[in-house]
């Protein structure tokens, strides 16, 4: 038993807890503070776009009679959106061809108070479908080099300064700014790239003659979705090679050397013991740095994107060379021009808004679809 | 190399080379390893003077404390130790079926189909039972279905697993328990038709009773495989092998007969090992 005599008794009227302020505590709670104010700052803006664009742009996506979408605004390309009054001061608003066509239904009627603002009619069909394609041919080149890098700097390359080196290279491309890439893209793609023709044009840099009278001609491809989709993939490949690197290095070496201690090549475990493993990763951490890619305006201003276009891509061409070789109207092009290149009135602003709220929305399903493909493989994996 | 052995053949009946100063081995020998160095980095052996002939047909168990390069020798013996970039034997030959397996004329890949291995946390790849038996034949290009079938069951049969899993074949070889998952990898290991089959201590991950089944496995796979067992347990070692290599600090301090290492060694360092006095 304890002997309790000679312990001090308890007063019970003092609490031996008692709250004291230190300037410990008072440290704390100034750090606590700071760092919650920092955090909410992010939420504040965060909140502050998103409830902004939604406001202002979600009325001219959703409409109150069915089917409750405007339509209109996804099959429909950009044109230009006339305003006017007429003598007896009623009030018009009308895409371009609806506008000729009403002139030639009224040819008696007097317009007075005409404006026409650029791009701001229509929808935005056009823009969506470059901006698909872009990201199409942006995902295969980016993905093929960025696997094919990655399999080889984690399993084919030994390690030493080189591929150190190599690695800083490629996390160093990570901070090119996009403009960068963007020239980069037109000097190379649009201005050196070899294409295989018949008659090489003037600008052609080296021309190598081939079988049956065609030539490699060194004279790039234009301003084309390709040379676009090309310069979109250069860049986003220091992001694409990190994270495939990043799913290579999850598969457990187990995998490896048993496939090897069976007698298996190289390359027959790599192919069938690692990347079947490691690809659903790859593409889920992909699909981010594509998101991102998609909505990047400076890299394709130059290479690939055109303000306005008639016609659609596959109304403008007869092959298949022809389709790549055309330049497109892209999303994130399209707002730039909306947004900056045209004069600003209140007519503009639902193409603004709407085109933004769209293009944003889209975006933002992507990088969910992405982050739930990642929980969802996270939870099926397990070794 | 003389001219038998430059094909990288691996067949039994060839003859040992003769450039070897050693004698040559017994018809029994399957594998001699001949005055081996070993450096993972070079200018470190960690592998001293290591010299040992393993018999056809027995179980061969390499014993010590951590670190003494048992692990490390295993895996010069299929080669393994070539992920290494920096790895190599820096002197002496391992001859198996008489040849030397790190002459440039072998094909490591052909080495590996005949010397397969087991390793310490059982490994299938996440597919079904049936494919991770198959795997070693399908990369050797064998498509047939009857091919496959056959020796998926004949591997199982002889892995003891068939009864368990016969009825669920095609599903996940992760889904087993762990015991019965080392038991799929030996499965694979063996589907290949192996002539030695290497365990770098097979039973460590596994509860008492797991381990009991692969003992007694290893104990009836002997009769068609040459095995070597890398065990941290002494008693495995006596329960499973016939002959048992005590290393120490990466040299071997002495192989003989298992019965003779354990009860009448010639080495004081290999008694108070077993004896449990150190380590």
């Amino acid at each position: 038993m304890h002997d309790q005599a000679t312990d001090p008794p308890l007063q019970k009227s003092e609490n031996p807890f008692q709250k004291k302020i230190t300037p410990q505590k008072r440290q704390d709670a100034v750090v606590s503070t700071v760092l919650r104010m920092a955090t909410y700052f992010i939420l504040i803006c965060a909140a502050f776009i998103f409830l902004d664009i939604i406001r202002k742009g979600a009325p001219v996506v959703f409409q109150t009679e069915f089917p409750f979408v405007n339509t209109k605004f996804f099959t429909d390309s950009p044109e230009t959106l006339m305003t006017f009054e007429t003598e007896d001061g009623t009030f018009y608003k009308m895409d371009f061809s609806d506008y000729s066509q009403w002139k030639r239904d009224n040819p008696e009627g007097r317009i007075v108070e005409e404006h026409s603002h650029a791009y701001s009619g229509g929808g935005i069909f056009g823009p969506l479908v470059g901006t698909a394609l872009l990201t199409i041919i942006c995902i295969i080149v980016a993905l093929f080099v960025g696997l094919t890098t990655a399999v080889y700097l984690n399993e084919y390359s030994s390690k030493g300064r080189f591929m150190d080196m190599v690695r800083l290279a490629i996390m160093n491309l990570a901070g090119v700014p996009s403009i960068v890439f963007g020239l980069f893209g037109l000097g190379l793609f649009c201005f050196v790239a070899p294409v295989i023709t018949g008659e090489p044009q003037e600008r052609s840099i080296l021309n190598i003659p081939l079988f049956g009278g065609n030539f490699l001609a060194f004279q790039g491809w234009g301003t084309s979705m390709i040379a676009g989709g090309f310069t979109l993939a250069v860049m986003i490949l220091p992001v694409i090679i990190a994270a495939c690197e990043e799913s290579l290095k999850a598969i457990p070496m187990g995998f490896r050397e048993a496939s090897l201690a069976l007698g298996a090549t190289k390359w027959q475990s790599i192919s069938k013991s690692v990347l079947p493993y490691a690809f659903p990763g790859m593409l889920t951490a992909s699909i981010l740095g594509i998101t991102r890619v998609a909505g990047e305006t400076a890299p394709i201003m130059f290479t690939a994107a055109l303000a306005h276009k008639d016609k659609l891509p596959w109304q403008d061409t007869d092959s298949i060379g022809g389709f790549f070789s055309q330049s497109v109207q892209a999303m994130p092009y399209h707002i730039y021009t909306v947004a900056a290149r045209i004069p600003q009135s209140e007519y503009t602003k639902p193409m603004q808004f709407g085109s933004v709220f769209v293009f944003m929305v889209l975006v933002m399903c992507f990088a969910a679809l992405s982050i739930f493909m990642r929980i969802n493989y996270r939870k099926r994996v397990k070794w | 190399m003389s001219d038998e052995t430059r094909e990288g053949s691996l067949s039994t009946d060839e003859t040992p080379g003769g450039s070897s100063a050693v004698a040559p081995a017994t018809a029994d020998t399957v594998i001699e390893v001949d005055d081996v160095n070993f450096a993972y980095v070079k200018g470190k052996d960690v592998l001293r003077d290591i010299s040992m002939q393993i018999n056809k047909g027995q179980v061969t168990a390499f014993i010590g404390p951590s670190g003494c390069g048992k692990s490390t020798l295993l895996r010069c013996l299929n080669r393994m130790n070539d992920l290494i970039p920096t790895a190599e034997i820096t002197k002496g030959e391992i001859r198996i079926l008489g040849t030397d397996i790190y002459d440039p004329s072998v094909d490591v890949i052909e080495l590996r189909k005949h010397v397969g291995m087991v390793f310490q946390k059982y490994n299938p790849f996440p597919k079904s039972i049936y494919e991770n038996v198959a795997f070693g034949l399908r990369i050797q290009g064998i498509k047939s279905k009857s091919v496959l079938d056959e020796a998926v069951e004949r591997s199982l049969k002889l892995a003891g697993l068939w009864e368990e899993v016969k009825d669920r074949l095609d599903s996940s070889g992760l889904g087993l328990s762990g015991g019965q998952q080392q038991r799929l990898c030996i499965a694979r290991t063996i589907a290949v038709q192996p002539k030695i089959v290497l365990m770098d201590e097979p039973c460590s991950a596994l509860d008492p009773i797991s381990t009991t089944i692969i003992e007694e496995l290893i104990t009836q796979l002997k009769d068609e495989f040459t095995i070597v067992i890398v065990t941290h347990n002494m008693q495995q070692a006596t329960r499973v092998s016939d002959r048992t290599a005590y290393f120490y600090l990466g040299e071997l301090i002495e192989m003989d007969d298992t019965i003779k290492i354990f009860n009448n060694p010639s080495r004081k360092e290999t008694e108070d090992y077993v004896s449990g006095r150190f380590g």
